[in-house]
């Protein structure tokens, strides 16, 4: 083994992917405390994972597909909402939970070294468990309308990795920003609310002007949940706006990792 | 990198705190900004932003080398560096100025239970808090079995550890930790934990693993403990290394470091058991004028004194307390105790109280000596309150113990009355 030399660490550092190696049962660990720890003592458990979008894409039916009658592409308002809504959800909590996700773990972070991004990383391993549970959902909505099975759907594993990257690195942004100024914690559900409206989720890209949509896909999310939908129903995808938001989202998730990695030298200090 | 290199070399190590700063930046946005509004302000009319940049130097300037297999022990007063070095080491926090060169893998036990959460097993917790350590899943698996055994958890593997005792906790805590299996230990004050059979366990098990060849750092107040197992050890103070050099002598030199202090402010120690529904919060020793003195003369009477206080939701009537007092060696001299000659405490228990040990014609006669402060709560199944070891100490010089008008001889530790005869047989 090498000499580890510990001094004092000055400007950016880049990622240590051979200590996030070593540690990686301590980040399996992590996320399967927190799976553990989220649904004990708890009634009907992982429902609660299916029940948040189940009831958003309920919500979003009545109130933009039936009564303002928002345009969904042709397809079912409520398939095409909640294929909208896997990704949004999966985003949105892991923005959340990240973002408190350092500074819940103090105690951690005060006695004992470890990777630090091995913390909000894990929350994304949960929401991912979350995911899973919600697709199967989806599945079935996908059988009751008869949604056939297209060529696109090999797009996912990809779509999901940039969706991934996106919410880390805002969410690695936030945990970090969180450890020094609390007010991140009440600025976050508002945030997250304004968020959605600038998303595609209850709207198809197309209703945007052309000339809008490059700024729309400034949010890495706008590419990424609007070509998940086009994967999973089958429709064109909109390359322009998706490559935009993938471009986004890995420079959010190196951004995110240099950032988190510049404050976390001062974590034990100031949390 | 060859074995005769020195496993740890710390070199001009230095940390900063900056305590405004720290306090500003805890605040919110609004905080900064006021404060960066007030500090403009002072600048716009010429007054110096000094209040409002208090550093620190939490440690300067230290150096020291461990040689493989070394086990050195850190002591010092509260707030004298030791726990930000050890926080340094084990690479919690970074340093201001200086490096370390560590050639071992390190792990760091800081606290009694890292990572335990309290919903989950205590199946759970093992593999949890082993993975915090830094233990792999495989070794976790290895070593499960022994971890249970030795923690004598085995029929509660399942329960949450919420619902477990304290002492079972610590238990299971310092067994997964003391299976820890890494080149460079680093602890922090984690060894004065559950029942005292439990604690005996756990220092045979310190001493193997002192003994395997491994090299650890041991910050604590416990000085019979550092005596025993360290050679080697370092005296912090006001972050700075004031001595270096066999236990003993250090361990020495530390009780006379304390002794210019004369009141010991308990509430800080962190080294502490027992339930804490009565808590101490003071000690010292004084003469019968009231005078606090950590200097005793052999033959005067003496007041050993501790307050504590009783915490809000817990109702007590009854307190038993004691008071062992040992060489700095950890020999017991003697343990002074409520029950013995004297009831417990049952009546009129105050909130906040006093407590005095009157020792007349002190038969201490040379030496220093430290004493363990232990409150129980009779009613309760005499259950321990709170106890500290190493709560305060004081000095005995000889002196006219046997009334004879001489100064006792000073070779030895007690005077102890005693009559002569010669009788032919």
């Amino acid at each position: 083994m090498a000499d580890l030399i510990i001094k004092p660490r000055k400007g950016l550092a880049a990622l240590n992917f051979g200590e996030l190696y070593a540690y990686r049962d301590l980040l399996y660990f992590l996320a399967w405390r927190n799976v553990k720890v989220r649904y004990k003592q708890t009634a009907i458990g992982a429902a609660w994972a299916v029940i948040q979008p189940f009831m958003n894409m309920i919500v979003f039916s009545i109130f933009f597909g039936a009564l303002a009658k928002i345009p969904s592409d042709g397809l079912p308002y409520p398939i095409f909402v909640y294929a909208g809504l896997l990704p949004w959800t999966f985003f949105s909590n892991v923005i959340r939970m990240a973002g408190n996700s350092v500074v819940e773990d103090e105690k951690l972070i005060t006695k004992v070294y470890f990777p630090r991004l091995i913390i909000p990383s894990s929350v994304a391993g949960v929401e991912l468990l979350d995911f899973c549970i919600a697709f199967i959902i989806y599945v079935l909505m996908m059988l009751y309308y008869q949604i056939p099975l297209t060529v696109q759907l090999l797009a996912i594993p990809l779509l999901l990795f940039f969706m991934v990257i996106a919410a880390l690195g805002i969410g690695l942004i936030l945990s970090a920003l969180t450890v020094t100024y609390r007010d991140f914690r009440y600025v976050l559900p508002f945030v997250i609310q304004l968020w959605l409206y600038v998303s595609p989720v209850i709207y198809p890209v197309s209703i945007v002007p052309e000339a809008w949509r490059p700024l729309l896909a400034l949010n890495p999310m706008a590419g990424i949940i609007d070509a998940f939908r086009s994967a999973l129903l089958g429709s064109p995808f909109d390359f322009p706006t998706l490559i935009i938001s993938a471009i986004v989202s890995v420079i959010l998730f190196i951004g995110g990792v240099l950032y988190f990695q510049r404050l976390e030298r001062t974590f034990a200090d100031i949390i | 990198m060859s074995t005769t290199d020195p496993i740890i070399e710390v070199q001009h190590l230095s940390k900063k705190y900056s305590l405004g700063k720290k306090r500003e930046m805890y605040h919110t946005f609004s905080g900064v900004l006021v404060h960066s509004a007030r500090s403009l302000s002072q600048r716009l009319i010429g007054r110096g932003t000094s209040q409002t940049r208090e550093d620190f130097w939490a440690l300067s300037d230290v150096n020291f080398t461990v040689q493989r297999g070394e086990v050195l022990g850190i002591i010092g007063r509260n707030g004298a560096g030791k726990s930000t070095l050890l926080k340094i080491l084990s690479r919690i926090t970074d340093p201001t100025g200086g490096q370390i060169i560590m050639r071992g893998r390190v792990a760091s036990l800081l606290e009694v239970g890292t990572g335990f959460h309290p919903e989950l097993s205590g199946r759970e917790n093992i593999y949890l808090s082993g993975a915090v350590l830094g233990m792999r899943r495989e070794e976790i698996d290895q070593k499960f079995q022994e971890i249970v055994a030795f923690a004598e958890v085995e029929k509660f593997l399942e329960t949450p550890i919420k619902r477990y005792s304290s002492g079972m906790y610590m238990r299971l805590a310092f067994s997964v930790a003391a299976h820890l299996d890494p080149e460079i230990l680093l602890i922090d004050e984690v060894l004065a934990v559950g029942d005292i059979a439990f604690q005996k366990k756990c220092l045979g098990k310190m001493e193997n693993v002192a003994q395997g060849g491994r090299t650890v750092i041991f910050v604590s107040h416990q000085l019979e403990f550092l005596a025993q197992l360290c050679k080697r050890c370092l005296l912090v103070d006001k972050g700075k290394i004031v001595q270096d050099g066999p236990s003993r002598e250090v361990i020495s030199q530390y009780v006379k470091l304390v002794r210019s202090t004369d009141t010991m402010d308990l509430r800080t120690r962190k080294d502490r058991q027992g339930e804490g529904r009565v808590r101490l919060t003071q000690t010292w020793v004084e003469d019968m004028g009231g005078n606090r003195s950590n200097r005793i003369i052999s033959g005067q009477d003496m007041k050993i004194i501790a307050t504590y206080e009783v915490q809000e939701y817990y109702n007590c009537t009854n307190l038993a307390v004691s008071f062992a007092v040992l060489t700095v060696h950890g020999v017991v001299v003697v343990d002074l105790g409520t029950g013995t000659i004297t009831p417990d405490f049952t009546e009129n228990v105050p909130r906040r109280g006093k407590i005095e040990c009157i020792i007349p014609r002190v038969p201490f006669n040379n030496g220093e000596f430290v004493y363990n402060a232990l409150l129980r709560s009779a009613r309760s199944g005499n259950e321990v309150e709170d106890w500290v070891k190493n709560a305060g100490s004081f000095t005995v010089e000889p002196g006219d113990y046997y009334r004879t008008g001489h100064i006792a001889g000073t070779a030895s530790l007690l005077c102890i009355d005693h009559t002569w005869n010669i009788l032919s047989a």
